[in-house]
């Protein structure tokens, strides 16, 4: 289930922003002391909260992250460009046509 | 064998968020059965329960831990917080890996399994909340205090419905007792407002419409109730020692099972509790002078329990004191044996018995001296409460006054 405040094919500069408030909120903790340089060990963010992170990210661009892939996200950085990729696989292999 | 004294408690539950405040009004005979503040859509067939509605966990946690931790183990972790408190532990060095935490509950963390059900069946969504597992785990509160207070020690979770705690206490008790631990956090758990659950103790037809009165001839059943209860354990000759306040001891456990039906009850199985109890405390049973009963408010319950009483002590039980403290905080199921435990230590303590609440008229089936509504002072020496739970597993637990 997909639950689009924007457009999951939104420009690749707002993408960072998005998945900078969607650690925020599931997190909870504010959005400013987060930026695209963060590592997850410096803002804490243990394998658990990961996986948190994860599914929110999922709702949220209607993709799907495999988990070998959770294993390898070390940083905001690294999250905004898996994400980014799944995002054009998606878009690559949508039919013709779709939204 | 070692001598094992209590060093510390805490508690959770409807009549408040710490031992003082929650004794105070056992001792005035005030019960924390209200209406319910979500009375349920179509209303639930009972108005009442004992919900800690003074329990507000921002005030305990960071948003953060609350993502993972679910009600049952916040207030597992705040009666823990105040028992360790009061006993002033520290588990830094060797206590570190001889000390044991070993808590009770019956159903976990029921709110988030609930969660995952609404979203699967209702909204047809298969995305079920990641932190689904850690959070409905029934030893969520055991890890949690043992992360937090750095214990390295046994570290187990209980669930034998309404005993789950009382065994844990007497787990631990033994574990201390045997010299395998020096100190043991151990009582439980239960956090159980969350509408399935709500829905099959209705089904169950067990619970009062109105309020519980145990041993009462008009008792209608029982009265739900949520809550912790925690009790540091520990070696005698450490606590005294390092010189600590004593505040009471164990010196018994025993448990039976009825091997007779799921859930009504018998006379043999309680009774073979309270025997086996008091035969490892090595006490005799005119000894007893209060008995803390399971006391539901179930017309079986309660008179299952008088006979079972009765047998076991004979003639003594008529000098007897026997309250349920249910009638104040509620059946709070996996947490029961640890908050009641704790009602009866206090008793000790205080030389005063909280009455049986909710009371109006005897009944014949349970002509026992059941301190109806009014608490009553009385020189004690040794108590015990008792457990019987659905699926006829019963633990007793004997405590004595501090020397």
């Amino acid at each position: 289930m997909i639950s689009n405040d924007m457009p999951a094919q939104s420009e690749p500069d707002d993408l960072g922003p998005q998945v900078i408030h969607i650690i925020a909120e599931t997190q909870r903790i504010p959005p400013e002391t987060i930026s695209l340089d963060s590592s997850f060990e410096e803002l804490k963010i243990d394998s658990l909260d990961g996986i948190n992170i994860v599914f929110a990210l999922e709702d949220k661009f209607g993709i799907s992250i495999p988990d070998e892939g959770v294993q390898n996200l070390h940083s905001v950085r690294e999250t905004v460009a898996g994400v980014r990729q799944l995002l054009m696989q998606k878009e690559a292999t949508a039919p013709p046509g779709a939204a | 064998m070692k001598r094992v004294a209590v060093t510390g408690l805490g508690l959770v539950c409807a009549l408040g968020n710490s031992v003082s405040e929650c004794w105070s009004r056992l001792a005035a005979g005030e019960s924390g059965i209200s209406p319910l503040r979500d009375p349920g859509s179509p209303a639930y067939k009972f108005t009442r329960g004992a919900e800690a509605r003074d329990f507000d966990p921002s005030r305990h946690f960071s948003e953060r831990d609350l993502i993972i931790l679910e009600r049952f183990a916040q207030m597992a972790v705040v009666a823990a917080r105040e028992a360790v408190a009061q006993s002033g532990l520290d588990f830094k060095g060797e206590l570190m890996d001889r000390t044991a935490v070993v808590t009770g509950s019956s159903v976990g963390g029921q709110f988030s399994e609930e969660e995952g059900y609404k979203r699967l069946y209702r909204e047809n969504n298969s995305r079920v909340a990641p932190l689904t597992i850690p959070r409905t785990m029934s030893n969520a509160g055991a890890s949690r205090i043992a992360m937090e207070f750095g214990i390295q020690g046994p570290g187990y979770t209980i669930s034998t419905a309404c005993s789950s705690s009382n065994h844990a206490l007497g787990q631990a008790f033994w574990m201390v007792r045997g010299g395998q631990v020096t100190a043991a956090i151990a009582g439980g758990s239960e956090a159980v407002f969350a509408e399935g659950l709500l829905r099959a103790w209705e089904a169950m037809r067990v619970v009062a419409p109105d309020v519980c009165r145990p041993f009462s001839a008009d008792r209608k059943g029982l009265s739900l109730g949520e809550g912790a209860g925690m009790l540091v354990l520990e070696d005698r000759e450490h606590a005294t020692a390092r010189g600590a306040r004593i505040l009471g001891e164990i010196i018994g456990f025993g448990m039976s099972s009825d091997a007779h039906h799921i859930t009504q009850p018998c006379v043999e199985g309680p009774a073979k509790s309270m025997l086996w109890a008091l035969r490892d405390a090595g006490v005799a049973p005119d000894r007893v002078g209060y008995i803390n009963a399971h006391g539901t408010g179930t017309q079986t319950n309660d008179a299952i329990e008088t006979q079972a009483i009765r047998a076991v002590f004979g003639g003594h039980a008529a000098r007897l004191l026997v309250s349920s403290t249910k009638s104040m905080h509620g059946h709070t199921l996996g947490a029961a044996g640890a908050i009641e435990a704790i009602a009866t230590l206090l008793s000790l303590q205080n030389g005063l018995v909280p009455p049986t609440a909710n009371f109006t008229t005897p009944d014949p089936a349970c002509d026992l001296d059941v301190v109806p509504n009014c608490a009553r002072k009385a020189e004690l020496e040794i108590a015990i409460s008792n457990t019987f739970a659905f699926g006829g597993l019963n633990a007793t637990v004997v405590l004595k006054s501090a020397d």
